[in-house]
């Protein structure tokens, strides 16, 4: 903890914004129910309460910060509600890619032989293939939900990390105190447990925090076909999507996600540079 | 029915069967619209290909040219651009369409937001018809160059500022070389060095780009053809598709390796 209060005090101004971009979010997400005072869902007489511009009151005297779309959903409501669905499934299909990302790299750079050659293989294949094409492919074969984009967001994003734990591996294996180790009779497993796991941490933070903003890019990019999470259940893609449709006459349905998304991936990039120059990564490297 | 699909035979035996059809050419036929796959994706894969190509040529050009000037500039409007670039560079490229789409089609009424002609296109003249493509080519390529050229910026300053501290720029300002020359005969080239490295591993993201961005503009490209497909449950189609772009993919790497040996000797001779 005194670690992380120490790092915090050595971002510049740009990097407390992002911090401050992200908490925001991150709490709108969590305390949606307090912070917004209607259900994201509830739509009552549409024709009158559809379109209404931001900052507006409807007649039942509820006030809309960001308007309404055209069920007459409130948009701050599903903003704040869309944001569990797209920070959560972005943090849980990141940590699942550096999971395996962690473990094929690591493996393969202890094995260095034929599990090694063959685990790099296939890191390399996968990464050949443009990612979205593997995405549409993945989620065209299940019915859609959340726990599908999770799955099928880690398992298309943890070739790059493969490869850096990997490089990270090869270079720790040469170092004395792995050499001190297997003169004291470690086996492999002991030396990927308590040697190769904890050095090659922070490099995979860094990585893992720089790649969160286009797992959430992706998520968003997945709603807004139709692949992601389903409707009613509010996501910004889905919220873009179906702003797209009323651009001309209530353009803020697609505009508020938008700017949402832009905020929080930016604020995930700047905070990645941040770490990679000052955070953990650095001690490691 | 299922013994004539093949569909209760085992597995390995169905996959290889594919496969060898596969190689062989015969990609099926797709099922949702019933015409042969390789036609579709025959007819598709040159409106992808001029997509990416042209932005990608776009994007490094604006890109290195943000960059080395930003790697000159003071610290305000250098940080100033920074956010501009890397703003487009968080940008998902269908908001940024959706967006472009407001301004210049529906506000400003220049250009056209769907398709790859007019429907007047097969009465124009040449000339008309040249016109008419680019026009209809003008929001997905500007969607795609500027976060394509976000990126590449951020990564041209980088580059440009590592460069600057090295000892054979201090030699050559030592030897009384003029700036512009030590600029862009010495730090220039040795920046470019990486920047042509990013071009095999962008190619792969340009490409995932360019599928949402078909998709919104209905551009007649793979990946407009690939969200169809998937959309559809086409999975022949899917199947076709996926194969294509890696292929394209993996082609364009190749050649991101050819012209980093060309543009740095190291490689060429080491």
């Amino acid at each position: 903890m005194a670690r992380v209060a120490q790092w915090l005090g050595t971002l510049d101004a740009i990097g407390k914004a992002a911090g401050l971009v992200l908490v925001f979010f991150v709490f709108a997400a969590l305390a949606a129910p307090l912070i917004t005072t209607i259900d994201p869902g509830l739509q009552r007489d549409v024709v009158h309460t559809r379109f209404l511009p931001p900052l507006s009151t409807d007649l039942h005297g509820v006030f809309h910060p960001l308007g309404t779309d055209r069920f007459g959903r409130d948009v701050w409501a599903r903003l704040a509600y869309g944001a569990r669905i797209s920070l959560g499934t972005g943090v849980l299909a990141v940590f699942l890619s550096v999971i395996i990302g962690v473990a094929v790299g690591a493996v393969a750079g202890l094995w260095q032989r034929r599990v090694g050659i063959l685990l790099m293989g296939l890191t390399d294949f996968g990464l050949a293939l443009p990612r979205v094409v593997l995405l549409l492919l993945l989620a065209a074969l299940w019915r859609p939900s959340a726990t599908l984009v999770v799955l099928v967001l880690g398992l298309t994003g943890w070739m790059t990390l493969a490869r850096l734990v990997y490089g990270e591996t090869r270079a720790l294996v040469v170092r004395p105190f792995v050499d001190s180790a297997v003169a004291l009779g470690a086996d492999k497993r002991r030396i990927l447990w308590r040697h190769v796991v904890p050095n090659v941490l922070g490099p995979v933070v860094v990585s893992a925090a720089l790649s969160l903003g286009n797992t959430i890019m992706l998520e968003s990019g997945l709603s807004y076909l139709g692949l992601g999470v389903q409707p009613p259940t509010p996501s910004w893609g889905g919220m873009i999507a179906s702003g797209r449709d009323t651009l001309v006459n209530a353009p803020w349905v697609a505009v508020a996600p938008g700017i949402a998304l832009v905020l929080v991936v930016l604020a995930t990039a700047l905070i990645g540079d941040a770490l990679r120059q000052h955070g953990p990564g650095r001690a490691a490297a | 029915m299922r013994t004539a699909l093949g569909l209760d035979r085992p597995l390995v035996v169905q996959y290889v069967t594919w496969l060898s059809a596969f190689l062989r050419g015969d990609w099926g036929s797709s099922i949702a619209t019933g015409r042969p796959v390789s036609a579709m994706l025959g007819a598709a894969w040159p409106a992808t290909a001029l997509l990416v190509v042209l932005s990608l040529a776009l994007s490094y050009l604006i890109g290195i040219a943000i960059g080395t000037l930003q790697s000159r500039l003071r610290r305000g409007s250098d940080v100033a651009i920074s956010a501009v670039t890397i703003s487009f560079y968080a940008m998902p490229g269908y908001w940024l369409g959706l967006m472009l789409v407001l301004l210049f089609t529906y506000r400003l009424g220049w250009l056209p937001a769907f398709g790859a002609a007019g429907v007047d296109a097969d009465f124009l003249g040449p000339g008309g018809r040249l016109v008419d493509r680019l026009r209809h080519l003008a929001l997905p390529l500007i969607t795609l160059t500027l976060i394509g050229a976000g990126g590449i910026a951020r990564y041209v300053r980088e580059a440009m500022l590592d460069v600057r501290g090295l000892p054979f720029v201090t030699t050559a300002r030592a030897k009384g070389v003029a700036e512009s020359t030590v600029r862009y005969r010495h730090m220039f080239r040795n920046a470019l060095i990486p920047v042509v490295t990013l071009l095999g591993l962008s190619l792969p993201a340009l490409f995932s780009g360019a599928v949402f961005v078909e998709g919104i503009f209905a551009w007649p490209g793979v990946g407009r053809v690939l969200i169809e497909a998937v959309v559809a449950r086409d999975y022949p189609v899917v199947m076709a598709a996926t194969a294509v772009s890696a292929t394209l993919v993996v082609l364009g790497n190749l050649l991101a390796d050819q012209l980093v040996s060309w543009a740095d000797p190291r490689v060429r001779h080491g």
